[in-house]
């Protein structure tokens, strides 16, 4: 038995390394191919005589807008009904629980076809902006939903009474005491869900048309985002500049992590001191 | 509206409390005294707490919880259609068993109730501010940092701190629900200290599983029993004479 367990140590150690290699190998191939072609043109470029990923940096943002300006007070509103409004229990709310969880489990691809074919053929909006932008952010909402809810529950009942008890009404308590409690876990929730936005690309090949080289003139223009040019980059016979695209979607995504973890640690130190 | 004025005696006359199908309180006739401190005893679960939440009416957040009979405070129906709920609340103040302090500075802590109310004028909170803290007798522990965290301080100051939010609101009335038993004593003997002067102005209502404590502070003393009042009287008769059984069974340790 003794001989088992310590067999089990060096498996898992294996596994780790495994793991790492996995990890390293992909980064490594990246910045080894990407960072030979990452160049002034490529970022700033008006992709006149070579590619560049302006277009495609200024449609992610694009998209992040317009999916946070839907999904975040919707969400968020969404779960504090859940949660303060219903207590969290009841029928309807299993009926929400399961519902988002089921949304949260789809694959992207089927966002994609649900908005292409509402927003991009019913609507008639063609391949847009705002087609994929709305398209994440209902794929998004799920997410935010839950994660608030989970802020939120994870306040103490404590709080709520002692408000309730001074006289305080429901909206000045949520607004007064819950929301700056749970601030912390739905802010670093909301960051995470816009990471997902940035690396989405099935829901974009089917919304927002692909155009790579123009920046998009309206929200109702076609364009393209980060993700999307690295997939059109690698199979239209460039695979450097594919290389260089997923460089600097790596570092956005990366910054957008720290974000989270930063901004959620600071709101909770200003809630709870050091 | 309903206005909470002059005497603040407590009244609830055939009070019944339902939890769904449980019969949790059991027609209970009581009148409780202003300006004195009042116990109530028993075992857990004989509904004390409960009795307890129905005169701020807290037991208004529990799903399936049915209360019936007629309850003044100062002769004000608190279930009246006239009542406002947030008014009772500000003039009938509960201190909870766990400290609770809200995450923010404990100025802000104390000014919560006040600006719920309507004050906004700086010279204005701040008075209540120091007013509230010296009248919880915590004043000169957290003068020198009032706009520091809240959770930073001790259980028992924090307790305290919330004894003195209570008092920011200006109530008539103080609900305590076991408000040392997660303390300590020195802790427990300050706020024990605090309620012999707070009942000068208040109405005190405190829920104890701690028969000493009952002694110390209570004027009166109400013992509870599966839901039922078993017997209601001043503190001393209560613990000398009592006239119930089942009374002297509770106090003499027998059960509970």
């Amino acid at each position: 038995m003794r001989k088992f367990y310590s067999a089990l140590k060096y498996v898992c150690i294996v596994a780790l390394i495994i793991s790492l290699v996995a990890l390293v190998a992909v980064i490594a191939y990246v910045l080894i191919n990407g960072m030979d072609k990452l160049s002034i043109d490529l970022l700033f470029g008006d992709y006149k005589d070579s590619p560049s990923i302006l277009p495609a940096f200024i449609g992610t943002l694009q998209l992040v807008g317009i999916a946070a300006i839907i999904a975040v007070p919707i969400g968020v509103a969404s779960a504090i009904f859940l949660v303060e409004y219903t207590g969290n229990k009841g029928k309807f709310v299993k009926i929400v629980q399961v519902a988002t969880e089921t949304l949260a489990g789809i694959p992207s691809i089927v966002y994609g076809l649900f908005g292409y074919l509402i927003f991009v053929v019913a609507f008639g909006w063609g391949y847009s902006m705002l087609a994929g932008g709305i398209t994440l952010a209902i794929m998004i909402l799920p997410t935010i939903v839950r994660s608030t809810q989970e802020s939120l529950l994870s306040v103490q009942g404590g709080l709520r009474e002692g408000a309730y008890a001074l006289g305080t009404s429901k909206v000045r308590t949520i607004f007064k005491i819950v929301l700056p409690s749970a601030a912390g876990g739905i802010v670093t929730a909301i960051i995470l869900a816009i990471g997902r936005v940035v690396s989405e690309s099935a829901v974009l090949i089917l919304t927002i048309g692909m155009v790579v080289n123009k920046v998009p003139e309206s929200l109702m223009s076609p364009g393209t985002s980060l993700a999307l040019d690295i997939y059109y980059f690698a199979s239209h016979g460039y695979p450097d500049e594919a290389a260089a695209t997923a460089v600097v979607l790596l570092v956005f995504v990366m910054l957008l992590n720290l974000l989270a973890g930063w901004i959620g640690n600071l709101i909770r130190k200003s809630t709870y001191g050091d | 509206m309903n206005e909470f004025i002059g005497r603040m005696d407590i009244t609830a006359k055939g009070c019944n409390l339902y939890y769904g199908d449980f019969h949790a309180l059991k027609d209970i006739n009581i009148e409780i005294p202003e300006k004195q401190v009042t116990a109530l005893i028993g075992p857990s679960g004989c509904g004390k707490s409960t009795f307890l939440k129905i005169f701020n009416r807290m037991n208004d957040l529990v799903e399936g919880c049915r209360i019936e009979g007629e309850y003044r405070i100062g002769g004000v129906d608190i279930f009246d259609k006239e009542t406002d709920v947030n008014v009772l609340r500000k003039n009938v103040g509960m201190v909870f068993q766990k400290p609770n302090p809200f995450p923010m500075s404990i100025y802000d802590n104390i000014a919560f109730a006040p600006r719920t109310f309507g004050i906004t004028k700086k010279s204005e909170l701040d008075e209540i501010v120091e007013q509230s803290l010296r009248r919880a007798s915590i004043w000169d522990e957290v003068k020198d940092r009032l706009r520091k965290n809240a959770l930073g301080m001790s259980g028992g100051q924090q307790q305290r701190l919330c004894i003195a939010r209570s008092l920011a609101a200006s109530p008539k009335v103080l609900l305590m629900d076991e408000p040392t038993s997660a303390l300590d004593p020195i802790s427990t003997g300050k706020i024990e200290e605090l309620m012999e002067e707070l009942k000068k102005d208040l109405t005190i209502v405190i829920v104890t599983h701690n028969m000493q404590q009952a002694t110390r502070i209570a004027d009166k003393t109400a013992f509870f029993l599966l839901g039922e009042l078993v017997e209601y009287g001043n503190t001393d008769d209560i613990f000398t004479s009592p006239r119930d059984e089942r009374t002297e069974r509770y106090i003499t340790g027998r059960f509970g």
